[in-house]
Formats: structure tokens, sequence, C-alpha cells
């Protein structure tokens, strides 16, 4: 057994190893090869009307001469149209803009449903279940008409459910007690933010 | 004399706290004065828990924080001395610590770096937030129109953006993004498609209104605003508690696309800084160091301000001015050093989202290096006085609106009112092409100059055919119809957005004013810009342009004279000088046009400042009632101390509490009957000589305590604050020793002081009360109220209207 052609052979793997998974990343980022472009624009010459002319090439041939083909004129007026031409050359991330919008939609959704129940299935619930005269019994709420003020207090019967159950309840109540009075400062008495 | 040394201390010693001043103080501080003349003796020994990196349970963030002695209440000012105490006695007991093992010497370096890593953090969560709201509004501005067939998440560039279908006349057409008039009905052209498409982009827009406002009010109602003049509050001692939490920094982040996206005429630079904040508060609570103190806090949140001005400009030198100018009360070095980190950590995160496809950080990144003239500092000055007099008009009109909407009904239907607002606005914005699009690409737009290749109506100029300069040194040209099209539209957008933007700004949905003032001045600018251009070409026998414009060059460049403008009516807004200049020429990467706009910003200044000293920021504040001391108000009366101090000749006698001969009852009727936020304690009734000062906040909670815990303290036992209990009968029950919760350096003046160096100790020191003295006696005391009472009293304000302590 020979350390030496142990430590060889070992190298050998990792090389291995690193090429393949640089193989991997190289394909994985040039998927979106769309996600380059130069774009040419020419204006009208004579009478040739004016084009727009794109390619996904990189930005040392981002100029006339790579982009636009087929060329419209001939030898000699090349240069002159060229001159003409503008060209920029662009990058973007179409994977960015596709997470990025999936995500922000997602989070607006879960919102929009968190406030739907808030809002009006919370009391509906509570209504059903406990019939009209728990509602009269929210006190500190003189002239509020916010129906989820005590609503998580009546729902939650039970006291005998695990410790972190309780305590995410809580914590939601002290949540919304603290909108409740950012509420009343903000919207009722125009003491802050007005 | 005594008194007196003592006051020149702390004077002086505070000096060192904030920037403003050029003592060398370790030649005059030989000794520590902490020690000696800030004695909270005991305060560091009763907060025991001073963990290094607090990072706690984890189930401990669902339990209510139990308020201990040395937090403030909502809507109370902090003290800045005790939260500046506080860090240096943690900061000696961790180095002193350090040289006990390895372990402490590694805490105490972490310590240390623990400010760079919060900074750190507030970059980069700034920048992804900036670009994820970038992208959002990008596509969700698009979507009133039309949507994109092939991938749906694609704004109309974005979509267009493969397509071979573009043809160099319709530049933005490509079949795969359609109107949606041409997705339901199958026309695209026509007076039926025309309306279909009005009314569903009035549709969409209040759509986008509607849920912002109700995400507003029903999760976060803190988030409404721009959040500058709350911010600016908080920055000088204000405590505000929910305003920058994790469901504000949620809501304003979402609700901000929204609002940005209906089309309404605001901006979101400012609500960015709000964003920018929250994140920076969320961070604090990672480390103790800066959860528990609220001056170390404050510095943390002024670097976050400039990192949230970084990414929505794209400026972080900017920023970093911006935070220092507008938005910060005390800005020390070491903040300056590291607000330039966050703020370049920003926008290095922002730079690699890429939200606009070119590498630029905003979308009016403009290129053109043309000089301009010495005879054109005429126009631009112009511009400047154009700028004064707008912000002058929105100032006034929009806290007239404000108060309306604070005071009468107007106030009871924040919802109708937003819908109502983006009603009309889509309304009347679609007709005008330069009013549907976002605001951001209008600017856009107006700033860059018309190549040969412009298809827009605004570069509708008439070409020489035998034309055949390269595309960046096209001479002047004569307008063609669309130009002159395009000058009726453009007067009427201003018009509009003049108008729009006085009821828009303020209202219940985050919104900022960066960008409207910035469009009205830009549009401005253009006009008269093209104005000038067209009678430099027409006219270039006249002697002005003689001289420096030939026929044939280019002489003048409408978008220059459009940045002018939207310097100037900014300017004019926000009374902003330096940081002003530096993010325009950040945004526009100019360096030759630094003189125009430092012409514009200054003329703007001067003329906005002849009708009123307060720039929109702190005339909010007034509104509101906020207890901010600016730092740029002069007081130059002649009252004394004697004028200003409680209680007045028919009040009721100063409420105090003495030495040794209180009782616990006598106490708490004192807590129970008044509503002082402190009660200063004195040796005895007849003698009136000052011992200290103690809150009320800590009184409470001192006696709660003591009743829950401690045996034997009943209503009847006697409070004391001396070393050593009195001398009582052994039947009396067992006193009450609350000497560490006194603070026996409170600072006094005498009553003979002139108010203008009360008012400069208060806004130097960040005080919130002085206690006044006569001869060693107690006579009064002065509060911070007290003092901003008594300014708008001196500048025929109503005194009223200041609402907080």
């Amino acid at each position: 057994w020979d350390p030496g052609q142990t430590v060889h052979l070992l190298f050998m793997y990792v090389c291995v190893m690193l090429h393949r998974t640089h193989n991997q990343m190289k394909t994985y980022l040039l998927q979106n090869s769309e996600d380059i472009r130069c774009k040419c624009i020419c204006p009208p010459y004579r009478d040739i009307e004016g084009q727009i002319y794109k390619q996904n090439v990189s930005l040392k041939d981002c100029n006339c001469l790579h982009v636009v083909e087929p060329m419209p004129v001939d030898g000699k007026d090349v240069e002159a149209y060229c001159l003409r031409c503008e060209c920029k050359y662009e990058e973007r991330s179409s994977g960015t803009i596709k997470v990025t919008i999936i995500m922000y939609l997602s989070i607006l959704g879960l919102l929009l449903l968190y406030m739907v129940y808030l809002t009006l299935l919370e009391p509906m619930l509570k209504r059903r279940l406990f019939g009209h005269s728990q509602l009269i019994q929210s006190d500190d709420d003189v002239g509020d008409q916010q129906p989820f003020a005590n609503a998580h207090n009546v729902l939650s019967r039970s006291h005998s459910r695990p410790n972190m159950l309780n305590k995410v309840e809580h914590a939601q109540q002290r949540w919304r007690r603290q909108v409740q009075e950012q509420r009343k400062s903000v919207f009722d008495r125009h003491v802050v933010l007005s | 004399m005594q008194q007196f040394i003592s006051l020149s201390y702390k004077y002086i010693f505070v000096m060192q706290f904030h920037a403003q001043t050029q003592f060398s103080l370790s030649d005059i501080l030989k000794i520590t004065p902490f020690d000696d003349v800030l004695t909270w003796s005991g305060v560091s020994a009763a907060t025991p828990t001073e963990e290094m990196n607090g990072a706690g349970n984890l189930m401990d963030f669902l339990d209510e924080p139990f308020p201990d002695v040395g937090t403030y209440e909502d809507f109370h000012t902090i003290d800045w001395l005790r939260e500046k105490s506080r860090d240096t006695d943690r900061h000696r007991k961790i180095t002193s610590k350090s040289k006990e093992s390895m372990w402490e010497l590694i805490k105490s370096l972490l310590d240390a770096w623990s400010g760079w890593v919060v900074m750190l953090l507030i970059g980069l969560l700034s920048g992804t937030l900036a670009g994820v709201i970038d992208l959002a509004v990008d596509w969700m501005t698009d979507l009133k129109e039309g949507v994109c067939l092939s991938a749906f998440w694609y704004s109309h560039e974005q979509c267009c953006w493969t397509s071979n279908e573009t043809t160099f006349d319709d530049r933005d057409k490509c079949p795969q993004w359609q109107k949606w008039a041409e997705l339901m009905t199958g026309h695209a052209e026509g007076a039926g498609a025309y309306v279909l498409n009005y009314f569903l982009y009035v549709l969409w827009a209040l759509l986008f209104s509607f849920l912002a406002v109700s995400l507003v009010r029903v999760f976060a109602p803190y988030a409404c605003g721009s959040g500058i003049p709350e911010i600016k509050t908080i920055l000088s001692g204000f405590i505000i508690r929910g305003y920058l939490g994790k469901w504000t920094l949620l809501i304003k982040t979402v609700t901000l696309v929204l609002a940005v996206s209906s089309g309404l005429s605001l901006g979101k630079e400012g609500p960015l800084v709000h964003v920018a904040c929250c994140c920076g508060n969320l961070f604090c609570s990672l480390f103790s160091k800066y959860s528990k103190n609220e001056g170390k806090r404050r510095e943390v949140l002024s670097a976050a301000a400039a990192a949230g001005v970084s990414v929505a400009f794209g400026a972080p030198i900017g920023g970093v001015l911006f935070s220092l100018e507008e938005v910060s009360y005390y800005f020390p070095l070491k903040t300056l050093w590291r607000s330039f980190f966050a703020a370049l950590v920003a926008a290095f995160t922002l730079r690699s989202i890429n939200p606009f496809g070119n590498s630029r950080l905003v979308l009016f990144y403009v290129e053109y290096h043309t000089p301009w003239y010495m005879a054109e500092l005429v126009p631009f000055i112009l511009l400047g006085v154009f700028g004064g007099l707008w912000g002058t008009l929105f100032i006034r009109a929009n806290i007239a609106w404000c108060r309306r909407r604070k005071t009468t009904q107007l106030g009871k239907y924040p919802v109708l009112e937003v819908i109502a607002v983006t009603g009309i606005t889509a309304v009347l914005a679609y007709p005008n092409p330069y009013t549907r699009r976002s605001t951001s690409e209008l600017i856009s737009e107006l700033f860059n100059d018309c190549g040969a290749l412009e298809s827009s109506q605004l570069c509708d100029y008439i070409n020489n055919p035998n034309m055949s300069r390269p595309v960046d040194d096209i001479p002047d040209r004569p307008a063609g119809p669309g130009v002159y099209n395009a000058l009726w539209q453009l007067a009427l957008a201003l018009i509009f957005k003049i108008v729009i933007t006085i009821f828009t700004f303020g209202m219940k949905i985050p919104s900022g004013l960066f960008i409207p003032s910035m469009a009205v001045g830009a549009i401005a600018g253009r006009i008269v810009g093209i104005a000038v251009e067209q009678m430099a070409y027409h006219h270039h026998d006249w002697i002005i342009f003689k001289n420096w414009c030939r026929p044939g060059a280019d002489c003048v460049t409408p978008g220059l004279y459009a940045m002018v403008g939207a310097a100037a009516c900014l300017g004019g807004v926000t009374r902003m000088t330096v940081s002003l200049v530096v993010i325009m020429f950040e945004l526009t990467g100019g360096l030759e046009y630094i003189v125009p706009l430092m012409a514009a910003a200054v003329t703007s200044k001067w003329v906005a400042d002849a009708f009123g000293k307060e720039g929109i920021y702190e005339s909010h504040i007034q509104l509101n009632g906020y207890p901010y001391l600016d730092v740029r108000d002069e007081f130059t009366h002649r009252t004394l101390a004697t004028d200003v101090m409680r209680p007045r000749r028919n009040d009721p006698p100063l409420a105090v509490l003495t030495q040794d001969s209180t009782t616990v009852e006598d106490v708490e009727t004192l807590i129970k009957d008044t509503d002082y936020n402190g009660f200063p304690v004195v040796v005895s009734r007849e003698s009136e000589r000052l011992i200290g000062f103690v809150q009320r906040r800590d009184l409470t909670l001192a006696i709660k305590n003591a009743r829950q815990k401690q045996d034997g303290v009943v209503s009847s036992s006697v409070v004391y604050f001396t070393e050593d209990a009195p001398q009582l009968l052994a039947s009396n029950p067992q006193p009450l020793k609350l000497r560490r919760i006194l603070n026996l350096s409170p600072f006094t003046v005498t009553d003979h002081t002139p108010m203008e160096t009360v008012v400069d100790i208060f806004r130097k020191l960040g005080l919130r009360q002085c206690l006044v003295t006569r001869s060693g006696r107690l006579l009064g005391i002065i509060t911070k109220k007290d003092v901003l009472r008594h300014m708008a009293q001196m500048m025929n304000q109503d005194p009223e209207s200041i609402m907080f302590n």
C-alpha cells in the first residue's frame, strides 16, 4: 500500500469532481443565454427604411459589423451606414424577474387572504358558534366597531392546550391590540401621521 | 459657582457627543466626567443582564416584554445623557472583563464588530427590498395597460425583449404583449378599443389603491404617509412604538408597490427611507448593545436612512449627505463612516439584483456630456425661481389640505378619499400620453437628449437628410409639428401634476414626494429648454446667441434644462442644498453640470426661504405637533427662564417629593392625581434645596416591584432617597430605599438665565426638562414642551399645537 499513490488518486478524484461541478454550473448559468443581447438601431438611409437588429452576442462583439445581418448596403456604403447605427449591449436576469414577481404575488395573496379572514370570516364564525350575546361583552372598544377585537379571546376556550399554541394566541391578541391602538391614533384621533 | 462648574462640565462633555463642535476634549477633561458628574449610582447594577449578543430564548419573542427600569413610554422623549452614560458603563465593563480570559477577549471583539455586522445586514436587506420593489412596480405599472402572453410576469419592455417583430417605427409593439382591449375583443385600434382600455386602466388603478389602503388600515396603520417627518422626530429622541416594526416593514413594502403602480402622483423614495429604517430597527434587536440602548439605536437608524436614499436614487454619497442634512439630529463622525458603509453595501446589493437590465441603479441615468454656456445661467436661475415659488405654493397648499383632513369630516373617510383621488388621477391621466405612463419613465424621457434615432413625439425635429454626424453631436434643428404637440401636452401635464400632488401627498397610503417634484421641475425645464433651443436656432443673429451659438453647432441641450428644473423644484420643496446637488449629479453622471445645478438649488432655496423658513418635512412635523426642536431655528428674543418656567403665578405649587418624609401612599396619590413625567426631590418642604430628579415611570415600576417582592412595605412606609435610612421608631413599617432611581445630577439653571441659553442647552444636550433654582432653592421646572410652546408663541404661531412631551 503506497501512501503516495493514494494521495495521487485522491487528488485526481477531487479534480474530476471540481471539473464536473464547474461544467454543471456553466450549463446552468448559460441556460438563459437569451438574457444577453446586443441591440442595434439603424435609421433610414437613402431608400432603405429604418431597422432594428438584435442578436445574442457578448460585449466585445456588440458592434454594427457583427450584429447587422444581412447587411442591406454594399461594400462602400457599409461604413457610412454603420456610422449612423447605435448599438447597445443589454443584459437582464429573467430568472430573478420571475422569482421576484411570483414571490411578491404570493405574499400579496397571503396577506389578502388573511385580511379577508380577519375582517369577514372570523366574526361570522364567532357569531355562528357563540351567538349574539358574546359580542355585547366586548368592553374596551367603545364606539370602535372593529369585529376582531375580542374575537380570538372568545374563540379560544380551552386552556389545556400545549404552551406553544397558547403563546401564539396571546402574541396574536397582543398584536391586534397594538394595531387597534395604532389605528385609533392614525385614523380616528389624527394624532400621528396626519 | 459649583453649579456653573457642573453645568460647564456637562456642556463640554456632551459637545463630544455630537459632531457640532471642534473641541479636543482630552485636554480639558483629564478625568472621566461620567463618574463624578453623571452618577447613576447603581443603575448599571440595577440592569443586571447585559448579555453580549442577546440572542436569548427563541420562544421569548412571543412573550410580552417586561418593562424594566430605564425603558421609555410610548410618545415620550428619551434621555440622551442617560443612554450615553449607560453605553459607556457597558463598554467599560466589557473592556475590564476582556483582560480576564480569552473568551472574554473574543466577546469584546465581537462587541466592537457588532456595529459593522448590523450595517452589513441593513445594506443587504434594504438593497434586496428595493430591488424587489423596483421589479414589482415595473411589472404592475404595465399591468394596467396590458399583459404579456408568453410569460405573465414580464413587463412590456421585458416581454418584447427577445421578439424579432419590432420595427423601427413601432419600437414598442410586439405581438407577445397585448393591451386588454385587444385581448378581450380582438380589436387593437378604434374608438371602442380606446374606451375599453381607458375603462380597464381606471379599474386597475382603483383596485390597486383600494388594496393598498385596506392593507394599511387592517395590518399596519403606521405604514401610511412618507415617513420622513416621523423618522426625523424619532432620530431626535422621540419614541413611537411600532413605527419601525416588522409588520410596518412588510406592509409598507407591499403597499408601496401597489400605490406607485396605481398611477397616483407619488414616489417611492421617502417610503424607502422608512423601509430601510425598519430594517435597521429589525437588526438592532439582534444585539443587546443596540436593542437596550435607545441612543445607540439612533446611530444605527441614521445610517439606515442613508442606505434607504442610496437605493432609492442609486446615489450612495447623496444618501449619506441626505441623512446628515435632512434626517439625523446628532451625527457624530462614527455614524458618517458607518452610513457610508451601509449605503455602499445597499448600492452593491441593488446592482447585483439588476432591476433595470442595464447595470444602472436608477431609471434616469443619462449619458450625454455636451457642455453648457455661461449665458444659459439666466434660464437656469429662472428655473430656480420657478422651483422656489412652486415649493412655497406646494407646502402651503398641502399643509392647508392636511389640516383640513385632520380637523374636518374629510378625515373620517380615508378609504373613500384614496379611491376618489385615484379615480380622478386615472381619469385625467389617461388621455395625455405623458401622464399615462409612470412618472419615472416620464422623467427619464425628459432628461434624455434627442439623438437621430429617437422616435418619440418630443424628438420630432426636422432632420437634415444629408446629415451624417455621429449620433451624439446633432446640431440644433428646427422643431417639427410633433414637438409643438408635445409642448401642449407637457404644459397640460404640468398643471395637472401641480394640482394633483397637493391632494395626494399625505393620504393614508405610503407616498413620497421626490419623484412628483422632480417631474414638475423636469416638465417645466424641458419646456424652457425647447423654447431656448428654438430661439437660438431661429434667431441666431441676436447678440445673446451670436457669441456662443454658431449655426450648425449643438448649442442647447433641453435635457439639461429638465435636470436643472427637477433639482430646483426638489430643492424648493425640501430645502435641501448640498445633498440635492450630489444626488442629482450621481443620478446623471454629469460632473460638468454641477454649476448649473448648484445655481438652481441656491436660487430656489433663497426664493422659497423668503416666503417661509420651513421645508415640507418640518411643516408636517409642526402640523402633527411632534416635540422636535429644530437645530436651524434661531432664538433671538430677550426672555428669561423665569418667564417660561412652571408653575406660573396662578398655578398650584410644584409637585415635589421630599428626601425622607414622603410615604408610599403619598407617592401613589401624587402619581395618580398628576400627569407629570417626573418629580424633583428636595431636602424638605421648608428648605426646598434640590437633591435630584426622579422619573414617573421609574417611580411607578419601583413601587410596584417593591410591593410585590419586598416584605414589610405597606402604604405607610416611608420612601427615602438618602444613602442611609432615616431614624424611625421601631414600630414604623420598613422604609423603602429608592436611591437607585434618583438622578443625582439634574440640569439646573438660575432664574435669570436668558432663554437663548436655555434653548441652546436643550438643543445641544437633548434634555427633556431643566430645573430652575434661585440661591440654591428650587423655583420651578422647564420642560421641552414649555420651550417649544414658548418658541411657537414668540413666532406668533399657535402654542397649543404642541401636543407631545
